[in-house]
């Protein structure tokens, strides 16, 4: 489907966008009297029930879905000023960043009012999930061998047996994902043990990536026998490959995501997309919720370290320091 | 009397207009305190932010690299929600950041300015580093929004707002309390000076503050002033009537002894003429010691129960010898029981001058007719001229006399006297023209 308009796209040399979409969705509405645009990280089936949802209370609003990467929000926003109303991405960095540099509006209500402090942030991102970096394991890859529990083991158990991982090891190429760059940063902030890992996957030819659904179908035929930084909630929701994958949650520490939604600034149609906000955000937190397609944030794991809303996510940002991290990463990484 | 002010007033009014300025400068100079701590503590974060980030430059391999920490901006979030820009920039060159932040104006390390339609707060600081063997100058810009800043200012607002009202409303009360316990001593002496009878001429002695005690000394110095005063008074007029009365009589006396002495027609004449005339003097100084007795009493009226028919009764017994000269009757009509409160010595001189009035003015063999009806009414009508029917009002004023009067002889005090009786006592004279035939009417009405 990408590629196809990507394909199109290159046919098409007059378009005026130039940020790379992967797959727009027109859900219509019975009286299409109002549109409202949404520019999202989310794979659009994941999406659909919320849509349909609201749909539901708002039969008067046409949805239109634009699915893109996470760094492409930013692209089409930012430099190329494309009008969505609402932004829904799993890059928390990036949203704060776009509510910082006045992109987005202020909204309050009683539905954001249902959310706790910690994911929200200046009354502009608002998080609606908690989703963990998971490790994904093949047991068939392993076979006999333990199941990690945790970064030490996961390190004991590479140096170990280099033989059964050379070329079967993935994770998140954190130069394209703006996701796994922002996991790969958090850990580097959480733990020394990230780059000791770093360096063995690389010494161990490890495979990149560009998206989660990616390596756990990998994983799943077992060409690929550990993911690491894989986002646990898309794993679990692939109950199709319940018997093929092992997710684990490391021990030591499960770096969590917050996917936010935020009102863009340019938005045509301020009602539909804080009603839009409004009925997310009822969906996600109030308590005795039904067929919300993402994990309760409510729920939290012993070990879980969310990741903070705030300035601080703006640091890993700046060109020097994201020059600087890729250039370590590349060079722990690809030897 | 006017009263130019009220101390009470213009004491709360400057008590409370002192406390509300001062609870006004209380207002502002919290405010602007507060204003500037809550500065200075941004501030203050965004320095440390600015220096952490500062600290993480270096130069590697001629070029310069910032490894900006966490916890540089992350410092920034945990204290509000509010934006935050940075800049590293070498001499002008702008390294990362936000390239297009106002410059900093003049040698200020932190100031305010507008950015993207937010006002934010800005700290620039800066270290020179070497590169390639010569210094280069390396700033580090951080700023944020002020609306936690608002935010904390307006709590600060509601705060001072409220400190100001307290204090002003125990101010005020304060005040209140203050005016009137000042005034106290002022009501106090007015009480006890307004309670005395009279006659009652002694010297204040309640206690009053030091600052009262010169007004106090300078009123009993008054006091006694003015008893001496009306003591010489009293003594003047007793001596006045005495100096006057007796050597008139003397001079009635030889006059009438010489009349009997003279034959000749004409000298009888002139003699008897001058014996009128001392007559009328006499008479007119009478008048003119009862006015002045009127004047004096007038100020402290005795209260005394007084029959009004009783004292009526004394006066006509002692008025008709007078009148038997002129062959004019009086006809006594006299309801008893009409009592009133007030000064007999005064009533009686205006009783004995009206009834003088009404026999002067009356022709020979005439009546003078005296009624005293309820509640205090004394009514006298003769059977003289009347009043002239213009300006009634006018005969009561001191020597004034009525342009009927003809040859009589009078000192235009006698209504005077009646009428100033008739004030003091709270009541009223009323002059008018008898309805059935000719005379006058006077009505004197005391308030029973």
């Amino acid at each position: 489907m990408r590629h196809l308009i990507l394909a199109l796209l290159t046919l098409c040399p007059s378009l005026p966008l130039a940020f790379e979409i992967e797959a727009e969705t027109t859900f219509a509405a019975e009286d299409e009297s109002r549109i409202l645009r949404i520019i999202s990280t989310t794979d659009t089936g994941v999406f659909t029930p919320i849509i349909e949802g609201f749909q539901a209370e708002n039969p008067d609003t046409t949805i239109i879905y634009t699915a893109v990467s996470s760094s492409q929000i930013n692209q089409a926003i930012v430099e190329e000023g494309a009008v969505f109303d609402v932004a829904i991405s799993s890059a928390m960095d990036l949203q704060t960043k776009l509510a910082n540099d006045g992109h987005t509006l202020q909204y309050a209500s009683d539905a954001t009012a249902l959310i706790p402090d910690w994911g929200t942030w200046r009354d502009s991102v608002f998080a609606f999930t908690q989703e963990p970096a998971a490790l994904v394991l093949s047991p068939a890859a392993l076979g006999d061998l333990p199941i990690p529990t945790s970064r030490q083991e996961l390190i004991g158990l590479l140096r170990d047996h280099p033989d059964v991982f050379a070329g079967r090891i993935a994770t998140y190429d954190v130069r394209s994902s703006g996701l796994g760059y922002l996991f790969a940063t958090q850990d580097s902030r959480t733990s020394e043990s990230f780059w000791r890992l770093t360096e063995l996957m690389g010494s161990l030819d490890v495979q990149l990536y560009c998206c989660s659904s990616d390596m756990i179908e990998d994983v799943s035929r077992g060409e690929i026998a550990i993911a690491y930084n894989v986002l646990g909630s898309y794993a679990e929701a692939r109950t199709d490959l319940a018997d093929s994958i092992v997710i684990v949650e490391p021990e030591d520490y499960t770096t969590v995501m917050l996917r936010s939604a935020v009102i863009l600034r340019d938005t045509l149609d301020r009602d539909a997309a804080e009603a839009f906000v409004d009925h997310l955000l009822t969906q996600a937190w109030q308590p005795g919720r039904s067929d919300f397609p993402f994990p309760n944030p409510l729920e939290d794991a012993p070990n879980a370290r969310p990741i903070p809303l705030g300035p601080g996510l703006l640091v890993f940002l700046d060109q020097l320091k994201r020059d600087q991290f890729l250039s370590e990463w590349q060079n722990a990484i690809l030897q | 009397m006017t009263p130019a002010g009220s101390i009470y007033r213009r004491l709360i009014l400057q008590l409370v207009g002192s406390a509300a300025i001062l609870a006004a400068i209380l207002f502002f100079l919290f405010q602007t305190f507060a204003r500037q701590i809550a500065v200075e503590s941004q501030d203050n974060t965004l320095r440390a932010s600015a220096s952490a980030i500062l600290e993480s430059v270096s130069v590697q391999q001629s070029r310069v690299v910032a490894d900006i920490p966490y916890a540089a901006l992350a410092m920034l979030g945990n204290v509000s929600d509010d934006r935050v820009f940075y800049q590293i920039s070498q001499g002008d060159t702008v390294l990362t950041g936000y390239a297009d932040l106002p410059p900093r104006p003049g040698d200020n390390t932190a100031w305010t300015a507008g950015y993207q339609g937010d006002s934010i707060r800005m700290v620039q600081i800066t270290r020179s580093l070497p590169i390639d063997g010569s210094l280069s100058t390396i700033s580090v810009t951080v700023a944020q929004t002020q609306d936690g800043l608002a935010q904390k200012l307006a709590q600060i607002s509601r705060s001072a707002i409220l400190v100001g009202a307290v204090f002003f409303a125990v101010a005020t009360l304060l005040a209140l309390w203050a005016a009137r316990s000042s005034v106290r001593p002022l009501n106090t002496v007015a009480a006890a000076v307004s309670r005395r009878g009279p006659d009652d001429l002694r010297p204040v002695t309640t206690q009053v503050p030091s600052e009262m005690a010169p007004l106090m000394t300078s009123l009993n110095a008054f006091i006694s002033r003015l008893k001496r005063s009306l003591t010489r008074s009293e003594d003047f007029i007793t001596e006045a009537a005495h100096r006057v009365r007796t050597p008139l009589a003397t001079v009635r006396a030889q006059a009438e002894v010489t009349l009997r002495r003279v034959d000749r027609e004409e000298n009888r004449t002139a003699l008897k003429q001058m014996i009128r005339a001392v007559d009328e003097s006499s008479r007119a100084a009478g008048q003119l010691l009862d006015h002045a007795m009127v004047a004096f009493r007038s100020d402290h009226l005795d209260q005394r129960e007084i029959d009004l028919g009783e004292i009526t009764r004394e006066v006509v017994a002692r008025q008709t010898p007078l009148a038997a000269l002129k062959d004019i009757s009086f006809d006594t009509d006299i309801i008893e029981g009409c009592s009133f409160q007030g000064d007999p010595i005064l009533i009686q001189n205006a009783i004995t001058n009206l009834l003088d009035n009404a026999v002067k003015y009356s022709p020979y063999e005439t009546t003078v007719t005296v009624q005293v009806v309820p509640p205090a009414n004394l009514k006298i009508t003769d059977q003289g001229p009347g009043f002239p029917s213009e300006n009634t009002a006018r005969l009561t004023d001191r020597f004034a006399r009525g342009a009927n009067v003809g040859q009589t002889v009078g000192s235009g005090l006698g209504l005077t006297i009646a009428h100033d009786v008739a004030s003091a006592h709270g009541g009223t004279l009323t002059l008018s023209n008898n309805t059935e035939g000719t005379g006058a009417c006077v009505t004197l009405s005391l308030p029973s």
